[in-house]
């Protein structure tokens, strides 16, 4: 990846970022979540997938399927900041007319398969690996997962599967940002080592840091990893990535920000001034 | 002769590429599939969920997936998957469900699908067919998988007691041997076979019997059921299920739409598993006989005094 390149992605992120914040005013939104996987999400629609707005029913694009639904703000931004919807339509936020809610879905261009309930598009996903495979097509199946999503059982059920039918054009991006809904995965159900959880059902296996770009790109252009199954990356993350006053922070996963909220985060995206956030941290799950 | 379920689906299989079929590691009914099909078909193992998620990717990419596992895992440990990543966009998976009902057997109420036709009626676009027997599922297998919607098939292999009319979705197949119906079996499912010597019986008392087998419970033939409520003194429901969320609850909603009266038995499992054992032991336990069926019905007709509708 060249300079103009790194430039590129992180000027697609910040405004990533600001239409997140923007989301998370009125009735809010997963903003924390968003934030850790918003870099992971730009980077797979600028740089990686093969997928064209204007050709959103291409049999051989490459699939991206967001299993950590509650996210999607990262990810209508970034289908904003790329044409596939324009950005006014993001103002239809959480509106009734309009399909932009807390979960994703298909009536949005781009969005290949709605999700909400945790633990469902890894075996999704494995299916249309199976069909391209089949079809003797191209296309490469990304599945963005939680790292608290992992304690759905149906996820190791299907990492069984899919190494047994060897479905080397999947690959598992984990975005970890140590973080369940309300509490820190370590304590709660503890997930490390999870690199070697990962070996042991078959995976070949890379960490990178979720928000530097070189360290993504090397990994997904490795892809696919030797081994025979399907490959996983574990992207380490910060919740709430960009904004130092929600960083990190359990209590603000899903946040409904005031107006003023609003313009002060926004402020601190550029790096003027910390946020004083008044709200109440809500827990919604 | 018959032709059996593996036939009638290698034979749709072949014709359309589209068709692929996967099971959760239950192969009885289609052992012969996997040298057949190659990678056509896909067994998942003992993975209910991943075998569903799995349909609707395939489907997504305009598969139309045949998938099959025991009648309770695949309806109950998946339901989710079948209510998220099939019922709410409506793709084209084709459920079916082995040894549904009476058909466990000896297994235990573990595998006692009592419930499956109303978890599977309660996801709008879902369809269901209660075949009555193998000549039936036969019948009705190419339009459940070229009909754009996803199905649950309750699959029953049990030998035919009549020759059997061409199969339509939503169209009941009605049965009538005289000008005079005193009485209409509505049955889904396996024990059309009972509710056929039923009638016979009843019919040898002089009682004038509709037998009218329902085939697919939703979309249910409405007219079907409110011509036999019409006709008929009496309606029985007959289905091995629990009372809720069947055969029973579908025909009591039409009647009560359209404001339509009617006498109502009800012969179903009621709230309780049923006595595990064979086939023959499980049918004289839970009241489903023939002459247990004959016998409740001359009963309620005596009881009640009812007088024929077209007396």
């Amino acid at each position: 990846m060249n300079d103009a390149q790194r430039r590129e992605l992180q000027a697609i992120a910040r405004e990533v970022r600001r239409h997140a914040v923007r989301m998370a005013g009125g009735g809010g939104c997963f903003l924390g979540a968003s934030l850790s996987c918003a870099d992971l999400v730009v980077y797979l629609y600028r740089h990686f997938l093969r997928v064209d707005p204007r050709r959103l029913d291409d049999r051989e694009r490459d699939y991206l399927l967001l299993s950590k639904g509650h996210d999607v703000p990262a990810l209508y931004g970034t289908l904003a900041e790329l044409d596939f919807i324009s950005r006014q339509r993001l103002a239809n936020h959480l509106s009734p007319r309009d399909h932009l809610y807390w979960h994703p879905n298909r009536a949005i261009p781009g969005v290949e398969f709605h999700s909400g309930s945790l633990g469902h598009l890894l075996s999704v996903g494995m299916g249309i690996a199976y069909d391209v495979r089949l079809s003797h097509g191209r296309s490469r199946v990304v599945v963005l997962l939680g790292d608290g999503e992992l304690d759905e059982g149906s996820i190791w059920e299907g990492l069984l599967v899919a190494r047994a039918q060897g479905l080397t054009n999947l690959t598992l991006l984990v975005d970890r940002n140590g973080f369940q809904a309300n509490v820190r995965t370590e304590e709660l159900i503890p997930l490390e080592p999870l690199t070697d959880k990962f070996a042991a059902f078959g995976c070949a296996v890379r960490t990178v840091d979720g928000h530097d770009f070189d360290e993504i790109d090397r990994a997904f252009s490795d892809l696919p990893f030797a081994g025979g199954g399907p490959s996983v990356i574990i992207a380490r993350t910060v919740r709430g990535c960009g904004l130092p006053s929600i960083e990190a922070r359990a209590d603000r996963w899903f946040c409904r920000l005031s107006p003023a909220e609003v313009t002060a985060l926004l402020r601190e995206l550029e790096g003027v001034a910390a946020a004083e956030l008044e709200s109440e941290p809500l827990m919604v799950r | 002769m018959t032709q059996t379920y593996e036939h009638a689906l290698l034979d749709l299989a072949r014709r359309d590429s589209r068709v692929l079929v996967l099971t959760a590691e239950n192969r009885a009914a289609i052992r012969g599939l996997p040298a057949q099909l190659g990678p056509r078909f896909l067994d998942t193992g003992i993975t209910e969920q991943t075998m569903i998620g799995m349909a609707a990717g395939l489907a997504l990419r305009g598969r139309i997936p045949v998938v099959h596992a025991l009648a309770t895992f695949l309806t109950m440990r998946a339901f989710e998957f079948i209510r998220t990543d099939v019922g709410i966009p409506g793709l084209p998976v084709k459920l079916v469900g082995a040894v549904p009902g009476v058909l466990s057997e000896a297994n235990g109420p573990t595998h006692q699908a009592l419930e499956d036709v109303a978890l599977m009626r309660g996801i709008p676009p879902m369809r269901v067919f209660c075949p009555a027997d193998l000549p039936d599922l036969v019948a009705g297998l190419p339009a459940v998988l070229a009909d754009p919607n996803p199905w649950y098939v309750r699959y029953c292999d049990r030998p035919a007691v009549t020759e059997h009319r061409p199969f339509e979705i939503g169209r009941a197949e009605v049965f009538r041997a005289g000008p005079r119906d005193d009485v209409a079996l509505l049955v889904s499912g396996a024990l059309f076979r009972e509710a056929w010597e039923a009638a016979a019986l009843l019919r040898a008392d002089g009682c004038g019997v509709r037998v009218v087998n329902i085939r697919t419970v939703k979309p249910l033939d409405q007219q079907a059921v409110l011509d036999a409520a019409r006709r008929a003194a009496l309606l029985v429901t007959i289905e091995d299920h629990f009372e809720t969320g069947g055969l029973y609850t579908a025909v009591a909603d039409t009647l009560v739409r359209a404001g339509a009266p009617a006498r109502v038995l009800a012969v179903n499992c009621g709230d309780r598993w049923f006595t595990p054992a064979l086939l023959p032991d499980v049918l004289a336990d839970a009241g489903f006989t023939a002459e247990a069926i004959a016998t409740r019905v001359a009963s309620a007709l005596t009881r009640r005094h009812l007088v024929p509708a077209h007396a």
